[in-house]
C-alpha cells in the first residue's frame, strides 16, 4: 500500500509531463501508429460516438417514416435499408468499439498495468475498423441498392441482394478479425500483467466481465464468419448451402447465426455489467454485495448464451423436443441475471448514496434493464412466442436491454471515468440534463412499442394499418427527443477535454479501484511499475482510513 | 433478520406501488373494438389462441409482482439511503449466503411454476391430430397462395388494390380513407366455424411468416419446408379476422396481408362446392390436386372429407 500512494506520488510531483513518456510527436505520427493503450482507447470511443450518431441517424429516419400512416418519405426497400443499417452500425459501429475503446483504457490501469500486452495488434485492430465500416456503410451506395435484408442476413432473401452483400461480408470479416485482436489483447493482459497480489478472484469486477466477454467473441466471430461467407459462396459460386432448390437448408443458416448472435448479444450486455459494477459501489460508498456470486453468474450467463440460440427461432417449426429444450435452457439465464439484479440492489441497500451522473445511469440501467429482462422472460415461453415473434413487442424488449441497458452503461462508464482521462471536472448540471432527457424520452420512444407488438403490428414494416398510430406517433416523438438529447453527450465530452475545474486523482469520494490511485489525467503509460499490493481486494487496494 | 427487516419496509411500498398499477387492469381491458391505443394481446377465436393468451397473462402479472418486488426494494433503498440525508454506509454488508441462497431458489421454483403451463400450451399447439380439413399455405413475394388440400381449389390472395394504391410513396391518398388499409385482401381465407383445420406453411422464394394473431399461430413459410399448425375457431366467433407477414420477405414485406372469413359450416360447404363447380367447364381435372394428394396423403383424405 506504501508502494502505491509512492508510484501515485512520483506522478503527481511530475504532473504527467512528457519527456518521460516518450508521447510521440505530430498529430499523425501519435495517432496513426499509436500503440499507447489511451491513445488507442480514445480512437475508439471517437469512433463509437461517430457511429452511434450515424446509426442514430438512420433510426430518425425510420422513426420519420412511422410517424404516421402512409409512405411520406422513403421507397420501402430504402426503408429496409435504413433498419439493415441502423442494426449493423449500432452493434458493430457504435457498443461494440465503445467497449473495446473502455478495456483499452481501464483494463491496463485497473490491473496495474503499463499499457496492453500486444500495443502493435491493438493500433492493427482499430485501424482495421475505419476501412470495414467504409465498406458498410459504402454499400448503401451501389447498384442494386443496400443490404435490406436485416441484420440477421437470412438467406434466401440476403442472396437477392445486388453488390452490398459482397462489401458487406468482407466488412464483417473485417470487424470479426479486429474485434478477435482486441479480445486477444484483453485475454493476454489480464492474464499476464496483472499487479502482483491481484489474483483472479480480486480482479475488479469491469476485467471479470471483459475477460468473459473476450471469450465469447474469439468463440463466435468466426462463426458469424463462416455463416456469412457461406452465403458469399452461395450467391456468387453456386453453391447451395442455404438453397433448398439445391439441397440446402435455409433454416441451418438461422441456426448458425444465432449461434453466433445470442453470445453476441452478451457480448453487447456484460462489460455493461461490469461498469455498472464499478459505479454503484462507489456512489454507495460500500463494495459490491455478492463479488463472488456476480463473477459466477456472469461467468453462467456466458456459459447459457451458447445453448439458447433456437428461442429466437421458436416459429421456424423445430421439433416439440427442442422447443422444449431452448425454452427452459433460456428460463435458466433468469436465474444469474436475477442474481445480478439483486446484487446491485443489496449494495444500494444500507449504503450512502449520491447521485452524481455516473450513479444517475446506473440507477436508470438497473430499472430499465430489469424491464428489459422481464419481457425478454415472457419471450422465453414457445407458445406466447409465437405472439410476440418478430413483433414490436421484440424490438421494445431488445431496445430495453441495449439502449438503458448498454448504451446507458457506457455513457455512465463515460461519465464515471471522463475526469480521471482528462484531468478536468465535466459540466454536471450538463450531464444531469442529459440524463434526465434521455431516461424521460427513452421510455417514451421505447415503452409503447410493447403495445403495438401486442396489438399486432409486425417488426420491420414501412407503414402501418391506422389503429396503430398513435402509439407510434408518441414512439416517434420520443425517438426525435432521445436523439436529440444525446448532441449534448459531445458537447459535454469537448468541454471537459478542453478545460475545468481540476478532478483529483480519486475524483469521486467512494472510488476504490487501482485506477483511481493514478493522477488524473493518468499519467500516458499508466503503471510504468507495478504496483505491489497484499492487501488488494476485489482490484482495490484496502484503505483503512479512507473517507 | 435482515430479510424480516426488510420485507416489513417494502410491504408499505408495495401497497404504494400496488394502488399506482391498479389502474393497469382496467387499461388493459379496453374494448378491442375500438383498436387505437390497443395495449394488450387479443385472447383470439380458438382453444389454442386462449391458451397462449392465460399464458401471456400469467407471464405478465408475475412480471408485474416481480416488478414491484424488485422495485420497490430499489426504490426503498435509493429513497432511505441517502447521504445528503446522513446515511453511513455498513461497509460491512458485503454478502449473506442465506439471502443469495435465497434469492437463486425462489427464481427456480417461480421458473418451474412458468415452465409447466408452457409446457403444456406448447404440446397442445403441436397436435394437429383429427384434423378435418388441410389447407396448404405458400408465400410468395408478397402475396400469399391458399390451397384447399384435396380439392383442386386454389387461389393467389394479395393486398387490395385500394391500399394498394394508398400505399404508393405520395400518393395523395389518406390511409384514413381506406377501410381497413394495408389489411384488407382480394380474396380471403375462407375457414368454418367449429372445424379443427390443419394448415401447412411453406415459402416459394423467400422465408415469410404466416401470422394471424385470432388464431395464435405464427408460423414461418420457408422454402424446402412444410410447416404444420392448426386451428378450431369457436362456432360462434363467425367474422373476419386479419394478419400480416411477420418475416422480412423484401421490399413489400409490409404490403402481404392475411384475411381470412370465418363462416358456418354449411356456408363453407356452400362456398367450397360454389369454387369447385366454378373449376369444373375449363378443366375436367385440376392438375395441382395431384402432387399436393401426394405430398400430403392424410390431409388428402381428410380435405376430402370435409368438401364431400
Amino acid at each position: 500500500m506504501a508502494n502505491i500512494e509512492h508510484a501515485g506520488a512520483t506522478h503527481a510531483e511530475h504532473g504527467g509531463h512528457a519527456e518521460h513518456d516518450h508521447k510521440p510527436i505530430g498529430f499523425w505520427h501519435r495517432w496513426l501508429t499509436s500503440t499507447n493503450h489511451k491513445d488507442i482507447g480514445t480512437m475508439y470511443l471517437v469512433f463509437s460516438c461517430v457511429m452511434f450518431f450515424v446509426g442514430g441517424s438512420f433510426a430518425m429516419l425510420i422513426r420519420l417514416e412511422l410517424f404516421k400512416p402512409g409512405m411520406q418519405f422513403f421507397d420501402p426497400g430504402l426503408f429496409n435499408n435504413f433498419t439493415t443499417m441502423h442494426a449493423l452500425i449500432m452493434i458493430f459501429g457504435a457498443l461494440m468499439p465503445a467497449f473495446v475503446g473502455l478495456a483499452n483504457w481501464m483494463i491496463p490501469m485497473q490491473v496495474g498495468a503499463p499499457d496492453m500486452a500486444l500495443p502493435r495488434m491493438n493500433n492493427f485492430s482499430f485501424w482495421i475498423l475505419p476501412f470495414a465500416f467504409m465498406l458498410l456503410i459504402g454499400s448503401v451506395f451501389v447498384p442494386g441498392g443496400g443490404l435490406a435484408g436485416g441484420w440477421t442476413m437470412y438467406p434466401p432473401l440476403m442472396v437477392q441482394s445486388g453488390y452490398a452483400l459482397p462489401m458487406a461480408i468482407f466488412a464483417f470479416h473485417l470487424m470479426g478479425a479486429s474485434s478477435i485482436m482486441g479480445a486477444i489483447n484483453v485475454i493476454v493482459t489480464i492474464m499476464n500483467m496483472r499487479a502482483p497480489g491481484m489474483s483472479l478472484l480480486r480482479m475488479p469486477m469491469f476485467v471479470w466481465t471483459w475477460l468473459i466477454t473476450a471469450f465469447l467473441l474469439i468463440a463466435v466471430m468466426p462463426v458469424l464468419a463462416g455463416a456469412v461467407t457461406m452465403l458469399l459462396t452461395d450467391h456468387f459460386f453456386g453453391t447451395s448451402f442455404f438453397n433448398a432448390a439445391g439441397g440446402g437448408d435455409p433454416v441451418m443458416f438461422q441456426h448458425i447465426f444465432w449461434f453466433f448472435g445470442h453470445p453476441e448479444v452478451y457480448i453487447l450486455i456484460l462489460p455493461t455489467f461490469g461498469i455498472v459494477s464499478e459505479i454503484i459501489p462507489t456512489f454507495a460508498r460500500k463494495r459490491l454485495f455478492g463479488y463472488d456470486a456476480m463473477i459466477y453468474a456472469t461467468a453462467s450467463i456466458g456459459f447459457l448464451s451458447f445453448i439458447v440460440w433456437a428461442h429466437h427461432m421458436f416459429t421456424v417449426g423445430l421439433p416439440l423436443a427442442s422447443e422444449l429444450f431452448f425454452m427452459l435452457s433460456t428460463m435458466l439465464i433468469a436465474i444469474p441475471t436475477g442474481v445480478k439484479v439483486f446484487n446491485w440492489s443489496a449494495t444500494l441497500y444500507r449504503g450512502s448514496l449520491s447521485f452524481e451522473p455516473p450513479m444517475l445511469w446506473a440507477l436508470a440501467f438497473l430499472f430499465m434493464f430489469t424491464i428489459g429482462g422481464l419481457s425478454g422472460l415472457m419471450l422465453a415461453m414457445a407458445p406466447a412466442d409465437f405472439q410476440y415473434q418478430d413483433t414490436y413487442f421484440v424490438v421494445a424488449h431488445f431496445h430495453y436491454v441495449l439502449v438503458p441497458g448498454s448504451v446507458f452503461g457506457i455513457i455512465g462508464g463515460v461519465y464515471y471515468w471522463l475526469p480521471k482521462w482528462t484531468g478536468h471536472m465535466y459540466n454536471m448540471k450538463l450531464a444531469k440534463w442529459h440524463f434526465w432527457l434521455s431516461t424521460v424520452f427513452v421510455n417514451v420512444l421505447f415503452f409503447p412499442q410493447h403495445f403495438l407488438g401486442l396489438a399486432g403490428m409486425p417488426r420491420r414494416i414501412p407503414d402501418y394499418a391506422t389503429q396503430f398510430t398513435d402509439w407510434n406517433m408518441v414512439s416517434s416523438i420520443g425517438g426525435f427527443c432521445f436523439g436529440a438529447s444525446q448532441i449534448l453527450f459531445p458537447i459535454i465530452i469537448w468541454q471537459c477535454v478542453r478545460g475545468g475545474e481540476r478532478a483529483s486523482g480519486r475524483v469521486w469520494e467512494g472510488a476504490q479501484g487501482l485506477e483511481w490511485e493514478l493522477p488524473s489525467p493518468a499519467p500516458y503509460h499508466s503503471w510504468v511499475e507495478a504496483p505491489a499490493m497484499a492487501t488488494l481486494e476485489h482490484g482495490a487496494p484496502v484503505h483503512q482510513t479512507h473517507g | 433478520m435482515m430479510i424480516a427487516k426488510m420485507t416489513r419496509k417494502m410491504a408499505l411500498n408495495s401497497r404504494l406501488l400496488t394502488g399506482a398499477l391498479a389502474a393497469l387492469p382496467l387499461a388493459l381491458a379496453a374494448p378491442a373494438a375500438h383498436a387505437a391505443w390497443t395495449l394488450n394481446l387479443t385472447p383470439g377465436i380458438d382453444s389454442v389462441s386462449r391458451e397462449i393468451y392465460g399464458l401471456h397473462m400469467l407471464m405478465f402479472w408475475w412480471c408485474v409482482g416481480i416488478a414491484v418486488v424488485v422495485f420497490g426494494f430499489m426504490i426503498y433503498s435509493i429513497a432511505r439511503f441517502r447521504q445528503s440525508t446522513g446515511a453511513v454506509a455498513d461497509t460491512s454488508l458485503t454478502h449473506n449466503t442465506r439471502v443469495e441462497v435465497i434469492w437463486t431458489v425462489v427464481p427456480v421454483l417461480i421458473l418451474i411454476s412458468m415452465a409447466v403451463p408452457a409446457a403444456r400450451v406448447l404440446v397442445n399447439t403441436t397436435d394437429a391430430a383429427g384434423s378435418q380439413l388441410a389447407i396448404r399455405i405458400t408465400g410468395y413475394q408478397w402475396r400469399w397462395q391458399y390451397e384447399y388440400v384435396g380439392t383442386g381449389v386454389q387461389f393467389i390472395s394479395s393486398l387490395d388494390r385500394a391500399s394498394d394504391r394508398a400505399r404508393q410513396l405520395d400518393s395523395g391518398i389518406s390511409p384514413y380513407s381506406v377501410p381497413h388499409y394495408l389489411l384488407n385482401v382480394d380474396h380471403p381465407l375462407v375457414v368454418p366455424a367449429g372445424v379443427k383445420v390443419r394448415v401447412l406453411v411453406t415459402g416459394a422464394d423467400v422465408i415469410h411468416s404466416w401470422w394471424v394473431p385470432a388464431l395464435g399461430i405464427k408460423k414461418d413459410a420457408i422454402p424446402g419446408f412444410v410447416n404444420e399448425a392448426w386451428f378450431d375457431v369457436d362456432p360462434d366467433k363467425i367474422g373476419t379476422y386479419r394478419g400480416q407477414c411477420a418475416e422480412l420477405c423484401g421490399r413489400d414485406h409490409g404490403f402481404m396481408p392475411i384475411v381470412i372469413k370465418v363462416v358456418s359450416k354449411q356456408d363453407f360447404q356452400k362456398w367450397l362446392k360454389a369454387q369447385e363447380d366454378a373449376l369444373k367447364p375449363p378443366a375436367a381435372t385440376a392438375p395441382a390436386a395431384a402432387p399436393a394428394a401426394a405430398s400430403a396423403a392424410p390431409a388428402a383424405r381428410s380435405g376430402a372429407k370435409a368438401s364431400a
